[in-house]
């Protein structure tokens, strides 16, 4: 039986300007496309991916400008069209000033303490 | 219930994430899970008995087994014999016998 | 019969950077030594540590010439560990990622290392006894 994943992603806004999104997230979506069977659980920073109103257009250097900003709410979105689950922790997403109407839709909003619960559904934990 | 492998490789004075890491191994021990933290690289610097110490020794005392990389004590002139209490040194083998042996695995 | 056992490694970190790269090629030549198979699967910066064209250099300020020196180059530890799995019965499959080696301009890397994709990683992952992701951070 294929296993079955949870992506753990934390860290946030690393290299996601010079690569055009976030390379875990991409990551994920091309593993999926693969026929792994993966979710994604956001946490700590990672929990402003889902932020709708984010826009990082308008990088230059020179002449030459950036013409395919990341767009990480919309990378989410389109996992989350595939199929997959994507939790937000919502106690970090508090902690950071941010209300649940500034996410994008049909993220599973959970609690720290249910992450245990969470784990022991999936084969194994990929943390990054 | 499960086997967990947790690898914390910071030390708390660096990210407070280390924070939610100690608390993760707690809540999986409570939740009946026989987890091992394993603390790599900087990770064992609250090993060694002082102020910052206090978070990791509530996880030693919680039902999680804390080990410390020996390697990295030595590295960093940690005494294997003064740690932490509830902390042992382990080989790194210890991390890949667990690894061998199918625990959830997870590194921080 | 007892099947080998089988490990699947996600390394991110170029060399030289932080002590990810030694821990993870700890944990690699532990493998190696017991005969275990394992697949590295290199993503982003880590697909410079098997970069072919590292190469040592010598110490002014501790005094040291490249020889006395002696500066470990990741690629050759990652030979080593090859070589040593190779002699346990074990194999090392370590496979670059394919658009971050083009990315980085890191095409050229050691023998027994090879391109490949996140299909890789899939078909890795299904196959092993446990994967673990060692994350940049």
């Amino acid at each position: 039986m294929a296993k079955k994943v949870l992506q753990v992603i934390e860290t946030a806004y690393r290299g996601t300007l010079e690569e055009q999104d976030d390379t875990v997230v991409w990551l994920t979506q091309a593993m999926k496309g693969s026929g792994l069977v993966t979710d994604v659980m956001l946490r700590g920073n990672a929990v402003n991916y889902p932020v709708s109103a984010q826009d990082a257009s308008g990088l230059a250097f020179g002449e030459r400008k950036q013409t395919q900003p990341p767009r990480i709410h919309a990378d989410l979105t389109k996992l989350l069209e595939k199929g997959a689950t994507v939790y937000v922790v919502r106690d970090d997403v508090a902690a950071r000033g941010i209300q649940m109407k500034e996410l994008i839709g049909g993220l599973t909003a959970v609690a720290t303490s249910e992450i245990p619960g969470i784990f022991a559904a999936y084969d194994q934990i990929w943390h990054w | 219930m499960a086997e967990y492998l947790l690898i914390e490789s910071r030390d708390p004075s660096e990210t407070t994430e280390v924070g939610y890491f100690y608390e993760l191994a707690t809540g999986l021990a409570q939740a009946g899970n026989r987890v091992t933290l394993f603390l790599v690289q900087n990770g064992v610097f609250p090993a060694r008995p002082s102020v910052q110490s206090h978070a990791l020794g509530r996880v030693a005392v919680s039902g999680v087994q804390v080990l410390a990389d020996e390697f990295a004590l030595r590295e960093r002139g940690i005494a294997a014999d003064r740690l932490l209490a509830g902390v042992r040194p382990a080989s790194l083998e210890v991390a890949v016998d667990r690894l061998a042996a199918g625990c959830k695995a997870v590194w921080h | 019969m007892t099947t080998r056992t089988t490990l699947t490694l996600v390394l991110m970190d170029a060399p030289y950077e932080n002590a990810r790269t030694t821990t993870a090629l700890r944990l690699l030549d532990i493998a190696a030594r017991r005969g275990y198979n394992v697949n590295v699967f290199a993503y982003e910066g880590a697909v410079y540590v098997p970069f072919a064209k590292q190469a040592p250099h010598p110490n002014a300020v501790h005094g040291r010439d490249v020889t006395e020196e002696d500066h470990p180059n990741p690629k050759d530890w990652v030979a080593a560990i090859m070589a040593e799995a190779e002699r346990q019965g074990g194999k090392i499959d370590w496979v670059q990622c394919g658009l971050c080696v083009d990315e980085r301009g890191a095409a050229e890397s050691i023998a027994g290392t090879r391109r490949g994709s996140p299909a890789d990683l899939v078909k890795f992952a299904e196959a092993s006894d446990n994967t673990l992701v060692i994350p940049t951070k």
